[in-house]
C-alpha cells in the first residue's frame, strides 16, 4: 500500500449555473481548473483562499457530493469523512447526541447493542465530552460541543483521511483553540490526516504542516507551511499574507 | 416540560377539550343511555327533559345517546381519512421532496390535478363507484387529502435534503430509504402534528358535510353530520336537536383547532 492516502489529479469541476435571465437555460460554469495534489498518511495540508474560490467545491468533490467532475481521484483504502462548516446544521436536530454517534455503527452493522454503546462512550470521551452527553439532542450544545460531536462522528467510521471546511470558523477564539488542540491531538495519537480548510491563514499556519493556496478554482503555490510564510512566490500569495499581517 | 404545557393555554385547553371529545366517543361505544336506534314513538320530538337530557328526534330516538355513538362514527371516519392522507402522502411527499426530477414533475402535476377539483364532488364520484358506508367514505376522503399532505411533506423534505446532516448521513453509507424515513421524518413531525389536527378538523367537516348529503354514513347508523341534516328539518319546532349537534361538531373542531395551534407554538 502506498503511503498516500489521496490523490487528486487533473480534477476539473463544474456547476449549471440557473441564476440567468428566465428563458436562457443554464450555462454550465468551471468552477475548478485543472486540480492536482497529493495528501500522504498523517498529514495535515491547509487549503487556503478567498470566499467562492472552490475550496468547499473541491471538498465535495473528493466525497462524492459534487457529481460533475472530470479526472482522477484515488481515496486510500477507506473513504473520507467530512467535518462541516456549520456545527449547528450538521447534526439531526430531532435526535439525540448518542443516537447520531450510533448511526454509523448501526448502518455497518457488524457490532451489537452493548459493543455500539460501548464504543460511542470510547468516542465521545476521545472528543473530551462524557457520557451525560449522550441524552441531549443537538440544540441544547454549544457550538463548540457540537463541533466536537462532529468530530467523534466523523471518527466513528475509523477514516484515514478527515476533509474539515472550515472547521473552526463558526467559533469563538477560545473554542476555536480547544477544537484545534483535539485535532492536532488526533492527528499524533491515531495517524490521521485533515485537509484542512479555511480562509484563516493564522489558523492554517498553526496546525498544517503543507499549504496548498487556491485562487479562482486553480491551486496557485503549494509547499510548506515555512515555504509559503516566509517566502511566498505568487503575487496572490503575498496578497493573502499582507492581509493577515495587516490587521 | 410540564410547566412549558401549561404555560401554553391554547395547548392546554384545546387538549382538555379534546381529551373529553374522546372520553365521550370511547364512553359512547360502551354505554348509552338508549339505545341509540330504539324508537319511542311516545317521545317524538320530545323537549329537554330529565328523562331525555338532550330530548329525542322525530323518530323517538333519545338525541344524546344518539349523538355519544355518531361522535365514535365522526372521529373514527376523521382518524382513518387522516390516516390515509398521511400516510401515502407522507410517502409521495418523501420520494418526490428527496428525488425530486421527473418522478416528482409528473406526480406533482398529477396532484395539481386532483387539486383542481372541487373536493365534494370528486367525493361523490367515488362514492357513486363504490357506493355509501362509513368505511367507503373514509376511504373516498382519505384518497382527496393524500395531495395536499404530499404537497406539505415535499416542501419537508425539500428543506432538508441539502441540510449537511442529511449529507454527512450519506457519507457514512446510509441508503436513501433510511435517509428519508429514520434521518429526516423525525425533523417533519412539527409540520405533520399540525397538518394533521388541521386535516382532522377537515375531514370532520368533510364528513359531517357528505352525510349531510346523504351519501354518507347511512341510515340507521347515526353520526354528527346526518343528525344536523336531519335536525334542519326541525329547526324551529325543536331547535334543541340542531344545537346540541352543532355544538358537538363545533367542540371537536375547536378542541382540535386549539391543539393544532398550540403544538405549532411549541414548535
Amino acid at each position: 500500500m502506498s503511503s498516500k492516502i489521496l490523490t487528486v489529479s487533473h480534477l476539473n469541476s463544474y456547476y449549471n449555473d440557473k441564476t440567468g435571465k428566465f428563458g436562457e437555460g443554464s450555462r454550465r460554469r468551471q468552477v475548478l481548473k485543472d486540480v492536482s495534489f497529493e495528501i500522504g498518511r498523517g498529514e495535515i495540508v491547509g487549503l487556503v483562499g478567498e470566499s467562492g474560490c472552490g475550496k468547499s467545491t473541491l471538498a465535495k468533490c473528493i466525497l462524492g457530493i459534487v457529481k460533475d467532475h472530470d479526472g482522477e481521484i484515488v481515496h486510500g483504502s477507506k473513504r473520507a469523512q467530512m467535518i462541516f462548516q456549520d456545527p449547528y446544521g450538521s447534526l439531526n436536530p430531532a435526535r439525540t447526541v448518542g443516537w447520531i454517534l450510533e448511526e454509523p455503527l448501526r448502518i455497518k452493522g457488524e457490532l451489537k447493542d452493548p459493543e455500539r454503546n460501548k464504543k460511542v462512550s470510547e468516542m465521545i470521551q476521545l472528543v473530551g465530552l462524557d457520557d451525560g452527553y449522550l441524552e441531549r439532542k443537538p440544540g441544547e450544545l454549544s457550538g463548540g460541543q457540537r463541533q466536537r460531536i462532529c468530530i467523534a462522528l466523523a471518527l466513528m467510521m475509523e477514516p484515514e483521511l478527515i476533509i474539515a471546511d472550515e472547521p473552526v470558523s463558526a467559533l469563538d477564539v477560545t473554542v476555536q483553540d480547544q477544537i484545534l488542540k483535539l485535532l492536532l491531538k488526533l492527528n499524533r495519537e491515531m495517524g490521521i490526516a485533515f485537509l484542512f480548510i479555511s480562509h484563516d491563514l493564522k489558523v492554517v499556519y498553526s496546525i498544517c504542516s503543507r499549504v496548498m493556496v487556491m485562487k479562482a478554482g486553480e491551486i496557485v503555490e503549494q509547499g510548506s507551511d515555512e515555504e509559503i510564510y516566509k517566502s511566498p512566490k505568487h503575487p496572490y500569495t503575498k496578497q493573502l499574507l499582507a492581509a493577515v499581517l495587516n490587521d | 416540560m410540564k410547566k412549558r404545557f401549561m404555560k401554553n393555554r391554547r395547548l392546554f385547553i384545546g387538549a382538555v377539550i379534546t381529551g373529553i371529545m374522546v372520553l365521550l366517543a370511547v364512553a359512547g361505544v360502551f354505554f348509552t343511555p338508549y339505545d341509540p336506534n330504539a324508537m319511542d314513538t311516545s317521545a317524538k320530538l320530545a323537549g329537554i327533559s330529565l328523562k331525555h337530557l338532550m330530548g329525542c328526534d322525530n323518530f323517538g330516538r333519545d338525541i344524546l345517546s344518539r349523538i355519544l355513538s355518531g361522535l365514535g362514527t365522526t372521529m373514527l371516519v376523521a382518524l382513518g381519512t387522516v390516516f390515509i392522507g398521511v400516510f401515502f402522502g407522507t410517502i409521495i411527499g418523501a420520494f418526490t421532496g428527496y428525488y425530486g426530477g421527473i418522478p416528482d414533475e409528473v406526480l406533482m402535476r398529477f396532484n395539481d390535478a386532483v387539486l383542481a377539483f372541487p373536493s365534494l364532488l370528486l367525493a361523490l364520484v367515488f362514492i357513486s363507484v363504490m357506493g355509501a358506508g362509513k368505511l367507503n367514505v373514509t376511504i373516498a376522503l382519505g384518497i382527496l387529502f393524500i395531495p395536499s399532505y404530499a404537497r406539505i411533506m415535499r416542501g419537508e423534505f425539500l428543506r432538508c435534503k441539502n441540510l449537511d446532516y442529511v449529507r454527512s448521513a450519506r457519507l457514512m453509507g446510509a441508503s436513501d430509504i433510511r435517509i428519508m424515513f429514520v434521518h429526516i421524518l423525525p425533523n417533519t413531525v412539527q409540520v405533520m402534528l399540525s397538518t394533521i389536527a388541521i386535516g382532522f378538523n377537515n375531514a370532520v367537516l368533510a364528513e359531517a358535510g357528505m352525510s349531510y348529503l346523504g351519501i354518507g354514513v347511512q341510515p340507521p347508523d347515526s353520526s354528527l353530520g346526518r343528525m344536523l341534516s336531519e335536525a334542519q328539518s326541525y329547526l324551529f319546532i325543536r331547535p334543541g336537536y340542531a344545537v346540541c349537534t352543532g355544538t358537538a361538531i363545533v367542540l371537536l373542531i375547536l378542541g382540535f383547532a386549539m391543539l393544532s395551534e398550540g403544538l405549532e407554538k411549541n414548535a
